[in-house]
């Protein structure tokens, strides 16, 4: 990457908002402390009003003047939320339940697309058609390496479950051939 | 109407929602006319800020025209074309009266650590984004700015939030007359902080990236040293060796938690989410930063914990300032310079797309394809 030496105060604009008044810059600059403010607790009037169910920081006394109230808690992942929400922000019960909460989430959303007799398409979802139009022999690469480990993946885990079998019949046949041996030998 | 919806990491779609509706007297509804994919849509694409719900629509930057108002609005009407900050702010908070617009107190219920932002998951306060053909504005008398006559929309929907957040990038970094500005990441907000840093009255701008074609485009439009941190070796100490030894004045981490460049940080960060993301410029920045400098951190990072080098700071007397921005704070400046026409925000958009697209569009802008620096989504309601 070549570079190339330029006077850099012919740059329009150059130093038109330099001010030494800019240190401390923002937010230090403007700051005010609660006992300089007259109403720290001041918020707009009136609340918002809204029957959704909506789950609050536990560090803070009530909600706040407007909030969101797209996409509810439901659900199995709605539970884990609302577990999460019992906890600080300060703690990792709160964030990592959360998280796993959005993983639960995205399995419930492919279930509520076959429920609402939908299939989603993973492929448009997910802009292949940008990395075919853009990107194709990575693109390709990468799907062949997929395909490839996963199948590789199939491969070991079919052919350990078949040794496993095996042994397992091996396993019986020898005690069933045992008992049978101490059988007639009791006998 | 159309809208983006989220189904799980790197999986989005468009579909048909119903309309947003009003919820309190200070709403405004807005109809979308031009929609942009963020750096920081990113994190909730990949599945990496908690609390992001299945069928939430993303999009924090967005320029429409006033649909209905509530009743107790009087700043915005009916038929008004608007710029719409990415923060949602009341303007009558404790921290709204320090001009603090991006950590407004009330209008984040789900959160205290960070301020409400349009379509930015539960933890940022559940609020659908602008990537739809109709958006709710909550505190219309506060946020919504009429757009000057003669402003281009392109231009007036980057001063939604890469403008205002490049410029706080920059101005957050205490530059003083002739310090040297150490730029982390080429992406827009970068690219914009670069461009800033003249304005406060940098000496010598360095832009650190990997992408070629980014770096390519911020030289000229900054205009800056670019160096390409996968052919320099260790990137601090290559800072090092070029600033005489001393390291750069102020250090600006325009990444966040995508970073690459460090297996370990991208590992623990981005694959295993040990991490709040990979904190890789974060972690450059501090170490390459000269003794008593400033490092100023726009990227954005989860609520958990991050692995950076702390008793460096400390060590080395540092001063770390980030913050979302408050764009309403700064959008009478930023208008005159983009109407005199010492920024040119626009020149950034290299992607125009119809909001049906959007999952190309995340791919595009997410996968760096096409040359692909910023991506603009057109409702098809856009021109009604």
């Amino acid at each position: 990457m070549e570079n190339t030496a330029k006077d850099y105060k012919q740059i329009k604009g150059w130093g038109v908002d330099a001010d030494p008044k800019n240190d401390p810059t923002y937010p230090m600059r403007d700051r005010m402390n609660v006992s300089q403010d007259p109403n720290s607790h001041s918020h707009p009037e009136p609340m918002q009003h809204d029957d959704t169910e909506m789950l609050k920081s536990n560090e803070r006394p009530r909600v706040s003047a407007v909030y969101g109230t797209t996409v509810p808690p439901s659900g199995l992942s709605g539970l884990i939320r609302r577990f999460a929400f019992r906890y600080s922000e300060n703690e990792y019960r709160h964030w990592l339940p959360l998280i796993v909460a959005d993983r639960v989430n995205v399995v419930e959303g492919i279930l509520e697309d076959f429920t609402h007799g939908k299939i989603p398409n993973i492929f448009a979802e997910k802009g292949y058609a940008m990395e075919w139009k853009h990107n194709r022999t990575a693109f390709i690469t990468k799907m062949a390496a997929i395909a490839a480990v996963t199948a590789g993946v199939v491969v070991l885990l079919t052919s350990d479950s078949d040794k496993k079998k095996k042994s397992v019949r091996k396993d019986k046949g020898y005690k069933k051939g045992y008992r049978g041996y101490q059988d007639t030998h009791a006998l | 109407m159309l809208a983006m919806e989220y189904r799980g990491p790197k999986r989005v779609r468009a579909v048909q929602k119903p309309m947003p509706e009003i919820k309190h007297p200070q709403d405004a509804i807005v109809r979308v006319t031009r929609t942009c994919i963020c750096g920081s849509d990113l994190h909730l694409y990949n599945g990496n800020v908690p609390d992001t719900r299945v069928g939430s629509t993303f999009g924090h930057e967005f320029v429409g025209i006033v649909e209905e108002v509530g009743p107790d609005v009087t700043k915005i009407k009916v038929g008004d074309q608007v710029l719409v900050p990415f923060n949602i702010a009341c303007g009558e908070c404790h921290f709204c009266k320090q001009n603090m617009f991006g950590n407004c107190h009330e209008s984040n219920t789900m959160s205290t650590a960070v301020g409400a932002i349009f379509g930015y998951s539960h933890t940022a306060g559940g609020f659908d984004g602008g990537q739809a053909e109709y958006a709710r504005v909550p505190y219309a008398n506060v946020g919504p700015t009429v757009i000057p006559a003669g402003m281009d929309p392109d231009d007036a929907v980057l001063l939604t939030d890469v403008v205002p957040t490049g410029y706080q990038a920059a101005e957050m970094a205490g530059i003083q007359p002739g310090d040297t500005v150490l730029v982390f990441g080429a992406g827009p907000v970068g690219i914009m902080a670069a461009r800033c840093a003249w304005l406060f009255g940098a000496g010598r701008v360095i832009v650190l990236d990997n992408v070629d074609y980014r770096l390519e485009f911020v030289r000229d439009y900054a205009p800056c040293e670019v160096y390409n941190f996968d052919e320099i070796g260790d990137p601090v100490l290559f800072i090092k060796k070029i600033t005489d030894w001393m390291g750069a004045d102020c250090v600006i981490d325009a990444v966040g938690a995508e970073a690459s460049g460090d297996l370990m940080q991208t590992i623990t960060g981005r694959k295993l989410l040990l991490q709040a993301g990979s904190a890789t410029a974060l972690h450059w920045a501090i170490n390459s930063v000269k003794k008593g400098g400033v490092v100023s951190i726009v990227g954005v990072y989860g609520p958990t914990d991050n692995l950076v080098p702390i008793g460096n700071m400390m060590n080395k007397g540092l001063t770390m300032r980030g913050n979302q921005t408050s764009v309403k704070r700064l959008l009478p400046r930023l208008i005159e310079h983009v109407m005199n026409g010492t920024l040119n925000p626009k020149a950034m958009i290299t992607h125009r797309m119809p909001l049906e697209e959007v999952a190309d569009g995340y791919r595009m802008f997410s996968a760096k394809l096409d040359n692909c620096i910023k991506t603009v989504l057109i409702p098809s309601s856009a021109n009604k």
